[in-house]
């Protein structure tokens, strides 16, 4: 493999290679001149970061969050596809219909973005969403529903949200997927604010739509959810009381906190057949 | 006071120690950085904003979009300060409770930023709410969806211009919040109307708005105007 060729036969192809590479293409220029001097096992990976830059192809690990989005929507698709077949559950006033609609696009959309970005979107599974039996009345009790479906939408949320920084870069194609990440975050937050504003109206829960503290009992008890909601210092700065209003309340639920990747698949986990 | 810029209230535990041989402790963190406090707030004073015949320019770094966000959380904050001095007429106890909290929540945004934003920062800006009946629900409400979809769909579309890790994840923990408010304020207007068809569309995305849009969508509410056209695009 001889660098110099690649990029002459990309010339080939492709007249404004430089151009699209970096506008400045005497940075090229040179990079092609210190070719002969950067060790050859070095070689590949500045070629792939070249590339990559040029024709904005989707990083690996963007896909990778994008299919481990998918992986999470599947789920939550199942669900509430399961629970608007099952009669008598949801009562029609609480509009459920618009979150089963939401998740069923985002099952598509994702899957349409991974295609378009050149990777596979994973299948569906097979789901237990009694959670390995702990919650055995998931589908019969709208109680134990809204808790589950909290638990989900909570968990979707801070899933989206540990996720933001790895789909960031400076070219199109890859903002784009980040704004779409951000539309499908704050369109999860509606929801879990939703299913949240039910329970306590409904008396399941002293809850409010936003996260105060820590208390795991509010969610799933299965795996601390919420385990780092009461976080108050964000960049150095501790939010507990500020602006006046002495309640730590205000200081914890005023941001919400993200969940890393692995924490969420343990979250999930009991739910995968 | 000096140390009020950096430090949000007096429980913080700060210890005054070998930096070596410690965690990184907020005072030790800015000596080590070559700042003593009282530096940091004259510095802090010495960069505000200027008012220019266009408005407040914003700039174009990470820093003008936290401003962005500075402004529109600085009128949320007041928005909500007013509708909670004297709630409008027949408001219920749970939609006080709710309110009261989304106050508090805009209030810690505001000054969050306004910790944060320690080196550039807009001055406290003051609003128009002539368009606003506070003494009405409808009013009020629907003032409060139209401005929280809207800073819902600003935080969205403001995410790409971040180039700071740290501030994309920051603005991401906020926006979840403010979609929250939303989602609440519209319920409490007609039950069922958290996500509705208005604002979510077919692929089951949320607003995203360029800032320019957004200024122009709440300028009304700004004595002063806010210059966004040195931001960044893309």
């Amino acid at each position: 493999m001889n660098i110099l060729n690649i990029m002459e036969d990309i010339e080939k192809a492709d007249d404004e290679i430089y151009e699209r590479i970096n506008p400045r293409r005497k940075v090229i220029k040179n990079f092609l001149g210190a070719g002969s001097k950067v060790a050859l096992s070095a070689l590949p990976i500045a070629l792939s970061g070249l590339f990559t830059k040029a024709y904005g192809r989707v990083p690996e690990k963007v896909l990778d969050v994008l299919n481990f989005a998918l992986t999470l929507e599947h789920l939550e698709h199942r669900f509430y596809q399961t629970a608007m077949d099952t009669s008598n559950l949801i009562p029609a006033k609480d509009k459920l219909g618009f979150i089963l609609k939401h998740e069923k696009a985002h099952v598509k959309f994702l899957e349409d973005t991974i295609k378009k970005s050149g990777g596979t979107p994973v299948s569906e599974a097979k789901y237990d969403f009694t959670g390995k039996g702990t919650y055995p009345d998931v589908f019969t009790n709208y109680k134990t529903f809204l808790l589950v479906a909290q638990s989900f939408e909570d968990t979707g949320v801070a899933a989206y949200k540990g996720q933001a920084t790895k789909i960031k870069a400076s070219y199109k194609e890859v903002n784009e997927i980040l704004t779409a990440a951000l539309q499908i975050h704050s369109t999860e937050a509606r929801h879990a604010a939703h299913i949240r504003f039910i329970r306590l109206l409904s008396g399941f829960a002293t809850i409010k739509p936003w996260i105060i503290g820590d208390d795991n009992t509010k969610g799933q008890p299965s795996y601390p959810i919420y385990r780092d909601e009461d976080d108050h210092r964000h960049v150095f700065i501790n939010i507990n009381g500020i602006g006046g209003y002495k309640t730590k309340n205000a200081g914890t639920a005023s941001f919400d906190e993200p969940l890393r990747k692995d924490d969420v698949l343990k979250i999930v986990a009991p739910f995968f057949a | 006071m000096a140390t009020s810029l950096i430090h949000s209230d007096d429980s913080i535990d700060i210890e005054e120690t070998n930096f070596l041989s410690h965690p990184v402790h907020r005072r030790s963190f800015f000596k080590y950085a070559g700042f003593s406090a009282a530096g940091l707030a004259m510095m802090a004073s010495a960069c505000k904003i200027p008012y220019k015949a266009t408005g407040y320019n914003l700039g174009n770094s990470d820093f003008a979009v936290l401003n962005f966000a500075y402004a529109l959380e600085q009128l949320e904050a007041a928005f909500y300060t007013r509708v909670t001095d004297k709630f409008y007429t027949g408001a219920t106890e749970l939609e006080k409770d709710l309110i009261t909290d989304i106050r508090n929540n805009e209030i810690a945004h505001r000054e969050w930023y306004q910790r944060v934003l320690l080196l550039k920062k807009l001055p406290h800006l003051e609003f128009d709410f002539s368009s606003i009946n506070f003494n009405s629900r409808d009013s009020v409400l629907n003032t409060a969806k139209e401005m929280e979809d809207t800073g819902v769909s600003a935080y969205n579309g403001a995410g790409k211009l971040l180039k700071v890790g740290l501030f994309l994840a920051e603005a991401g923990n906020i926006v979840s919040v403010e979609a929250r408010h939303v989602a609440t304020i519209r319920n409490l207007i007609s039950f069922g109307d958290y996500a509705g068809d208005d604002v979510i569309d077919a692929n089951g995305l949320d607003g995203a708005r360029t800032p320019q849009e957004v200024i122009a969508l709440t300028s009304k509410y700004f004595k002063k105007p806010i210059d966004g056209s040195n931001l960044p695009t893309s």
